[in-house]
């Protein structure tokens, strides 16, 4: 397979589109377990990293690969894995080991109908789980929500470096949708920051420092309370600078729609519809969902009338814009779940219905 | 803007015309999206695609009333000929489907793909011969454009198939109503 060249526009499905932007970001280990709709992530990475001596494996189980990602992690190299819904349940564990770990690393969870081994149609039913608890005990990851693949990609690039940043574990939240399609992109021509990990990594002393120990393990309470605080305190720092989102046509709306990912596509067809029959309705899109962007739609609630939360779920964001919007206006919300994908259509009548006559 | 569905059973290429069409809307700068259906489709199961061309950025990439609909096998003509938009066009190949649209609101185009695709020593490429009609009728891009794109979708390791791609798609561009 031919090295792209950067800037070149290519005709490229998700989900490997993902994995070359991975691949491009420096990534050069993969541990994966195949799973539809993400089975192309690992299926790019197991033809890519040979030939470019990166490491491809695929484990005996997501919880092996996830504990794989861990030990790659540990030695200091960018590593990552991906999967879908019922597979990410079984990583939450090494997930939560990473956090407390203090350790950088990459989860792609391309979403698929749920609970249970559900469907394989795309859903966002795991938005509870990546913001809330990606794992046991008091951590946040970063969580990016795509809504095209060229912000796929441009997210790949900027989970690795924020990951690194603060040493802590970033997850790419995408479903089948994203996942299947193709659409053109190109590959950013970015020099990818290195970080310098020597002082922490278990990469081998070299005779110039004790060794490192990368455990998340700390018997003594006051010791444990510490390190959380102080990740806690980074988490702040991360709010207050990291926070991404997308207004669209927000400023004179009455109704503001949220949506992210493959939703807000669909939004925003139902939005420009809206807005030729002179509905003043607009949008705010989390683009990170770890951090939310809670300051962006307290501010909208200033002067909106209402907020519609449109999921492909049984409502689980609108629980975050509730919390930002506190009460001073009504929350709606509108989705389908289990795979179903909501329909331009049925989310303009949805925006009717709740503006009525104040066209 | 133009969105089309192209519908089939698996194995007879919906999913490659569907991307030669996608390539040649990026060759001329338009926005594009190209979505499979991802069932458990197998050969001899239905297939579809959906496929958006644009001069705007496109939003959802589900095409549930299509502009243009393409269709190669009859339970895809049954399940999709009614979400034909109102002035819109349909591509059929009348090989494998033996009925006649009754709408008068739309625009049937019956092609014996599969037929000529055999007779002509183009076994397979009936959806090429396909996609040249679908040009034909409703001009969604050049045609030095499509070939170009058939040149670049046809997989490295198959490159001695162009030929008879581009022979399908000549086939199909010369088809009269």
């Amino acid at each position: 397979m031919k090295q792209l060249a950067s800037n070149e526009k290519v005709l490229m499905k998700g989900n490997e589109a993902l994995a070359e932007a991975a691949i491009q970001a420096g990534c050069r280990h993969f541990f994966g377990y195949p799973i539809t709709p993400q089975t192309e992530v690992a299926a790019y990475m197991a033809k890519r990293m040979p030939k470019i001596g990166g490491t491809y494996l695929q484990a005996e189980s997501e919880v092996a690969a996830i504990n794989m990602v861990y030990g790659a992690a540990a030695a200091g190299v960018r590593a990552m894995t991906s999967s879908s819904s019922p597979g990410i349940s079984l990583k939450t564990e090494g997930i939560s080991y990473l956090a407390g770990a203090d350790l950088p690393a990459l989860i792609v969870n391309v979403q698929r109908g749920s609970p249970g081994l559900g469907g394989i149609q795309p859903s966002q039913a795991d938005y509870w789980q990546a913001t809330k608890a990606p794992g046991h005990g008091d951590l946040h990851i970063l969580v990016f929500a795509p809504s095209t693949i060229q912000e796929m990609v441009d997210m790949v690039f900027d989970a690795f470096e924020l990951a690194d940043t603060y040493r802590m574990p970033a997850m790419i939240l995408a479903d089948g949708m994203l996942g299947q399609m193709m659409e053109p992109i190109s590959f950013p021509e970015k020099q990818v920051k290195q970080f310098d990990k020597f002082s922490w990594a278990s990469c081998g002393h070299q005779g110039k420092r004790s060794h490192n120990v990368v455990n998340s393990l700390y018997l003594k309470p006051e010791q444990l309370e510490q390190m959380i605080q102080d990740r806690f305190q980074r988490y702040a720092e991360i709010q207050e600078k990291h926070t991404q989102w997308e207004e669209y046509l927000v400023e004179d709306a009455d109704l503001v729609v949220v949506a992210y990912g493959a939703t807000s596509r669909i939004v925003r067809s139902a939005i420009n519809t809206a807005r030729n029959q002179d509905y003043k309705v607009g949008m705010i899109r989390p683009k990170t969902l770890w951090p939310y962007p809670t300051k962006a739609i307290q501010q909208a609630a200033q002067h909106v009338k209402g907020f519609l939360s449109v999921e492909m779920s049984m409502g689980q964001m609108v629980d975050d814009v509730r919390l930002a919007v506190n009460g001073k206006v009504p929350v709606s919300f509108f989705g389908h779940t289990g795979g179903v994908v909501p329909t331009p259509a049925e989310v303009l009548a949805e925006i009717k219905k709740l503006l009525g006559g104040n066209q | 803007m133009k969105n089309i569905l192209l519908a089939g059973f698996g194995g007879q290429g919906v999913l490659f015309a569907g991307k030669i069409m996608a390539t040649a809307g990026l060759f001329e700068d338009q926005y594009v999206s190209w979505l499979p259906s991802y069932g458990p489709e197998m050969r001899g199961g239905t297939a579809n695609c959906s496929v958006c061309l644009s001069e705007e950025p496109i939003g959802s990439p589900l095409v549930l009333e299509p502009d243009v609909l393409v269709v190669m096998n009859l339970p895809s003509y049954d399940k999709f000929i009614d979400a034909v938009v109102p002035g819109g066009i349909a591509i059929i190949d009348s090989s494998l489907v033996n009925k006649r649209c009754e709408r008068t609101d739309i625009k049937c185009f019956y092609v014996p793909a599969t037929q000529l695709a055999d007779e002509k020593g183009l076994k397979g490429l009936s959806n090429i011969i396909l996609l040249g009609k679908t040009l034909r009728e409703t001009q969604f891009a050049q045609s030095e454009t499509v070939e170009r794109a058939i040149e670049k979708c046809v997989p490295p390791r198959k490159q001695n198939l162009v030929q008879a791609n581009l022979e399908a798609f000549r086939l199909g561009m010369s088809q009269q109503d």
